[in-house]
């Protein structure tokens, strides 16, 4: 008896130090970076990093503009490519499709979740980098010439470009966005899309003004989610941007987000001095900015959740 | 002709049958009570009125209901005008997620009432009618889920009323109502009946026996006996609605 006691004791307390470890994983991370950024923090006030746009580690200068700049826009114009396409794929599969065809869809979305980045990067250097080099920068050419940031500039129609990342990045974060969106409306009460439809709203009225509406924060969630995922994408992204350390002025230029920086040139500095202090810096920001992110989320979440308690 | 007649309802869910061969008219501008232990069509056949039975998958419906004639199940009947001429009151009160005056504008709206001092008269007009104008006329645009689930419920029927339905069809209405609540919902009921047809299910025979003057009796799928409330209570003819009324099945 006292020894089932004491294996019970023991137990629950290794068990603690599991937990702990795991969550104190997350700080150790945040520590090492925090640390290891600390060199360069202390040669250049971080205002003059952030804002600095001239990238040349050999001469100590290190401006994380245009990285910064890259992974905006990258990110930025994949979830305006994705989010309304994710949002009406998520009310027809969980509004209007019939559950045989939600037996088939569902499945395969977890499928196209689950294929690596690597994947999906081949798959933009063979497929979209010459679509976009060969038709769609031509065309934009042509037609957009009016729009600034829409024709490609003088000697950057290679089709690696943000427009390519970020394409590649929006069909990466579509299954994610999609299925979440889709368990979040789906968490609607039937009697409450019913009580819609009883006094003679449409499908799509009820969408409008009852589902979307109850949903909205979990819809939100999904978006953000979506954000985190696509801000600190690498490899995929990587293989079709063009990485090129400037701020891009088109869509048809190229960029060069902070995961494709870090994943570039960490192991490849050459002892020149604070590089591997900035590039630990640039982790420290993208690991900042996507914990922000996730935050959100969770908070908004949390709210959606009080909401759907009421 | 009667307003709603019931021609070989058949429903069945994966093979199932639910309701098999329901044939009955539904006296107009009446109470009809639709009985039956839990289980057995009720709730099936008052979805089948006015179409929600499409949001089931897998349900098969055959046969007819004749709405003034015309044949609602039919596959080019429309369903909009279909549902706003059949109010519902579900079981479990269903605010929609927002104001309280926004519940009862929701239909009219939808149907193409813009104007606010039309809209803010048709709000007045149905609460009152449903006895909670009193309540909340000092918090109209306060979110509907804030209020009591009799006050809910009150509110769902003015909904329901405010796209000037012609039937009402109510599954359990005062199932999770307070007693208060639920004799405020019956009293309307009674005044209702003198300008709509009122097809009410309910599994409170003494519900019933207040309010009817018509009971159906249902049971395992199968439309057993229908008469004027009095005789079906007093003097019912089949074996199982005896047995039903003396409360050794239920």
């Amino acid at each position: 008896m006292r020894l089932r006691l004491l294996t019970e004791r023991l137990t629950s307390l290794w068990f603690l130090c599991l937990s702990v470890v795991v969550m104190l994983l997350t700080a150790i991370v945040a520590g090492a970076l925090v640390h290891r950024s600390l060199p360069i923090l202390r040669r250049h006030p971080l205002g003059a990093l952030l804002g600095g746009s001239g990238w040349h580690p050999m001469q100590d200068q290190f401006g994380f503009l245009p990285f910064i700049v890259g992974t905006v826009w990258v990110t930025v114009l994949a979830m305006a490519m994705a989010v309304p396409v994710c949002l009406l794929s998520a009310i027809y599969l969980a509004e209007y499709a019939r559950s045989a065809t939600r037996a088939v869809v569902r499945p395969l979305l977890d499928v196209l979740a689950g294929i690596p980045s690597v994947v999906y990067g081949l798959f933009g250097v063979l497929l979209l980098v010459p679509l976009v080099s060969d038709h769609i920068a031509p065309w934009a050419a042509k037609h957009l010439s009016f729009l600034p940031g829409a024709t490609p500039r003088e000697g950057y129609a290679t089709g690696y470009c943000l427009l390519t990342g970020a394409i590649v990045l929006a069909m990466m974060v579509a299954p994610l966005i999609i299925s979440i969106a889709d368990e979040v409306l789906r968490s609607v009460p039937v009697a409450m899309r019913e009580a819609s439809l009883a006094v003679g709203a449409t499908r799509w009225e009820t969408v409008k003004h009852v589902s979307a509406r109850f949903a909205a924060p979990g819809l939100v969630a999904a978006v953000v989610l979506g954000f985190s995922r696509a801000f600190g994408e690498t490899m995929a992204v990587l293989m079709v941007v063009g990485n090129v350390p400037m701020a891009p002025r088109s869509v048809f230029d190229p960029a060069y987000p902070l995961p494709a920086l870090i994943a570039n040139n960490y192991g490849e500095m050459m002892s020149i001095p604070l590089y591997d202090s900035a590039l630990l810096l640039a982790a420290l920001i993208l690991m900042v900015t996507v914990l922000a992110f996730n935050l959100l989320a969770q908070g908004v979440l949390v709210i959606a959740k009080r909401r759907a308690a009421q | 002709m009667p307003h709603i007649s019931v021609r070989d309802l058949t429903v069945a869910y994966d093979g199932h049958a639910i309701l098999s061969d329901v044939t009955m008219d539904i006296p107009d501008r009446q109470i009809t009570a639709i009985v039956g232990p839990s289980g057995c069509g009720k709730t099936t056949f008052l979805r089948c009125m006015n179409r929600l039975i499409d949001m089931t998958d897998g349900a098969r419906v055959r046969g007819e209901v004749l709405i003034d004639g015309a044949n609602i199940l039919a596959p080019d009947a429309d369903v909009i005008s279909l549902r706003k001429k059949m109010g519902l009151l579900s079981q479990k009160p269903q605010p929609l997620p927002m104001s309280i005056y926004d519940n009862v504008a929701y239909g009219p709206r939808l149907h193409g009432t813009r104007n606010k001092r039309q809209l803010d008269a048709i709000v007045e007009r149905y609460l009152k009618l449903s006895s909670l104008w009193g309540e909340v006329r000092e918090r109209l645009h306060a979110p509907a889920a804030r209020l009591s689930v009799g006050q809910q419920q009150r509110l769902c029927l003015a909904r329901g009323l405010a796209v000037e339905p012609e039937v009402l069809l109510c599954d359990e209405p005062c199932a999770s109502l307070d007693p208060t609540s639920a004799q405020h919902i019956e009293k309307r009921f009674v005044e209702l009946k003198q300008d709509y047809t009122i097809v009410l299910v309910t599994h409170i025979l003494r519900q019933a026996r207040r309010l009817a003057d018509y009971i159906v009796f249902f049971y395992m799928g199968e439309l057993v006996e229908h008469g004027p409330a009095e005789q079906l209570l007093n003097d019912p003819r089949d074996e199982r609605t005896k047995a039903y009324l003396s409360g050794t099945i239920s």
